[in-house]
């Protein structure tokens, strides 16, 4: 709720500021901070209007909308086999999930059959593409508590991760690997080896670099342990999936909880929860996702079985009159697609739902009353998308 | 008898004798090695002396290190971070230093979508950047609307509100790309543009 104060300073009007006593009992004039949207710990392009009352924040309004682009929209003007492409852009650092949600809700409405050599595919590139973007998460989070070597260690594991998708579909990002009943490419010949001889380095690195940096750092302790606390109700209530919550003690793991492709057959799946509920959980939670994706990929290596990659469609496949929705656990929560088709070229609406953007509904609550300088500390262990949040 | 042929000195030419060398490329990446000209009005001598005019010698010092502001918008922006970090380490070219104020910053790189919503605030940090300043449009987003082209949310192309020097093409451009587009920036900058 926007009240007529922040929405006069939004507005750019003049207003006077009220005095309010702080909890030093000192008089302080109440302060207006405007955060972004270009502020390098946002993640992107979010805007937070902070009102603080000394050191405190007594109120928190995030502005969104700096990078709505219309992807929901563009979906309706899109064939189905174009949209994969939009799909990709929403959460721009984990894009294979995305992809495998937009899929996931066309093979519902055609009760397409994927063959099992594309399931398995779809696992490990899913997996490495978790992996990349909680290296991304992990590399920035340290820039926001104050450290510069963990971006450097984690660029470096991501660009390797980075080639291997390259070889495999030709783009560093923004993959367009995904298609209705399958994969685009099967893996061209060697490219398991060079998989393998990564996961080895990787699970050092993870160990040596990332938990042997920062764990044993006092400052990031200081800045995280106990900072951000969520109660599991909390977390509940605002509809926070993913790693947050899972930091928090929910069990909410849609790999486990609401099953897709053949994670209930892999026998490593067991989702990583923690208790505490602060920004420190939410790290070991996704340090632990890393580690859980290595040894998921490496059963799917030793289990993957041979056969085609892609369901027989035909040339023109149409999506035949149905509407489903579609869950995939993505790097930041619950993804989802809700598509309606009405038997046309293109879908009729297919709602994506962003994980980023729900998440994004606890900050003020979690902000409200903390030390400002903790706000960054919060903000970045939410880790967000800009993109995702504004579509 | 001219000036030069008077005095022991030779015209200096600092992509030859100061950077490092890279194979010249015409637009479709075959080798096309045109000849460079020297960098007019800069003379050296063999003892250490070099006779310029200021104008040159300060847009040499400039293109040297452009600092840019750190200004990710979209996708676009991860892949800058890339160009940034370790593997790609764009610091070998004096461009690392992202600055997240725009009063320290000589470079925008405007690294995704623009918006309709954003496009003021991208035209106010323009304008808050001292002079001279440089743009670089990174991706199909920024340089013409890429993908967004019939999006009713997004600007087609950065060029419409600022000046635009280097435009960087793909979706996203690879590392290695941003790179060329800072040296095709520095080349520019060292010529007076
Ligand atoms: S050019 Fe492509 S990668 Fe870059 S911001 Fe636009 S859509 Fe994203």
């Amino acid at each position: 709720m926007v009240d007529a104060e922040v929405q006069a300073t939004l507005e750019g009007g003049n207003i006077v500021l009220p005095i309010v006593e702080s909890d030093e009992g000192i008089e302080t004039e109440e302060l207006i901070l405007n955060m972004g949207p270009q502020h390098p710990s946002t993640h992107g392009v979010l805007r937070l209007v902070l009102k603080l009352s000394g050191e405190r924040v007594v109120e928190c309004i995030p502005v969104m909308g700096y990078l709505h682009r219309g992807i929901e929209k563009i979906f309706e003007w899109r064939t189905y086999t174009q949209g994969i492409r939009y799909a990709d852009q929403a959460d721009y650092v984990s894009n294979m999930l995305n992809e495998h949600c937009y899929t996931g809700a066309m093979e519902t409405i055609g009760a397409i059959e994927v063959p099992r050599r594309a399931e398995y595919i779809r696992v490990i590139v899913d997996e490495l593409s978790r992996c990349a973007a909680h290296l991304v998460w992990l590399g920035t989070y340290g820039l926001d508590v104050g450290a510069t070597t963990p971006l450097l260690y984690c660029f470096r594991d991501r660009e390797e991760i980075l080639d291997l998708f390259e070889e495999l579909c030709g783009s560093r990002m923004n993959f367009n690997y995904y298609r209705p009943g399958g994969v685009l490419y099967d893996l061209p010949p060697g490219w398991l080896a060079k998989l393998e001889r990564l996961l080895d380095r990787y699970e050092e690195h993870i160990e040596s670099d990332y938990v042997g940096l920062l764990e044993s750092n006092e400052i990031f302790l200081e800045r995280t342990v106990g900072i951000g606390l969520i109660p599991a109700h909390i977390a509940v209530a605002y509809g926070v999936s993913g790693p947050i919550a899972r930091g928090s003690g929910v069990e909410v793991d849609l790999r486990r909880t609401r099953p897709y492709g053949v994670y209930p057959e892999l026998t490593e799946m067991k989702p990583v929860i923690m208790q505490e509920g602060d920004a420190f959980a939410r790290y070991k939670v996704r340090v632990g996702e890393m580690r859980l994706a290595i040894r998921l990929i490496r059963e799917c290596i030793t289990n993957l079985p041979g056969g085609a990659v892609r369901a027989r469609l035909g040339h023109v496949w149409k999506c035949p009159k149905g509407e489903a929705y579609y869950t995939v656990e993505g790097a930041k929560g619950e993804v989802g697609v809700y598509m309606i088709s009405n038997g046309g070229p293109n879908p009729f609406r297919a709602k994506f739902r962003g994980p980023s953007f729900l998440n994004l509904q606890v900050l003020p609550w979690l902000l409200r009353g903390r030390l400002v300088s903790d706000a960054v500390a919060i903000m970045g262990s939410l880790d967000f998308v800009l993109g995702e949040v504004d579509r | 008898m001219t000036a030069l042929e008077k005095l022991p000195l030779r015209p200096i030419d600092f992509e030859h004798d100061v950077i490092q060398r890279r194979p010249e490329t015409d637009q479709a990446g075959l080798a096309a090695p045109a000849a460079t000209a020297p960098t007019p009005g800069i003379l050296a001598g063999d003892d250490n002396i070099v006779f310029a005019s200021l104008t040159a010698l300060v847009n040499w010092a400039r293109s040297r290190s452009p600092w840019p502001l750190g200004y990710g918008l979209a996708c676009c922006a991860i892949e800058m971070m890339a160009t940034a970090a370790s593997h790609h380490d764009l610091s070998r070219f004096g461009a690392e230093v992202f600055r997240s104020s725009p009063r320290q910053a000589d470079v925008m790189i405007v690294a995704g979508t623009v918006t309709h919503k954003m496009a003021p605030r991208l035209r106010r940090l323009y304008e808050q950047m001292p002079e001279p300043k440089w743009v670089i449009a990174m991706g199909n987003c920024a340089s013409s609307g890429g993908e967004f082209w019939d999006s009713y949310a997004t600007l087609q192309g950065v060029d419409t509100i600022v000046p635009v020097d280097v435009y960087v093409p793909g979706c996203p451009p690879r590392p290695e790309a941003l790179t060329e587009g800072v040296l095709r920036l520095r080349e520019k900058i060292a010529k007076g543009g």
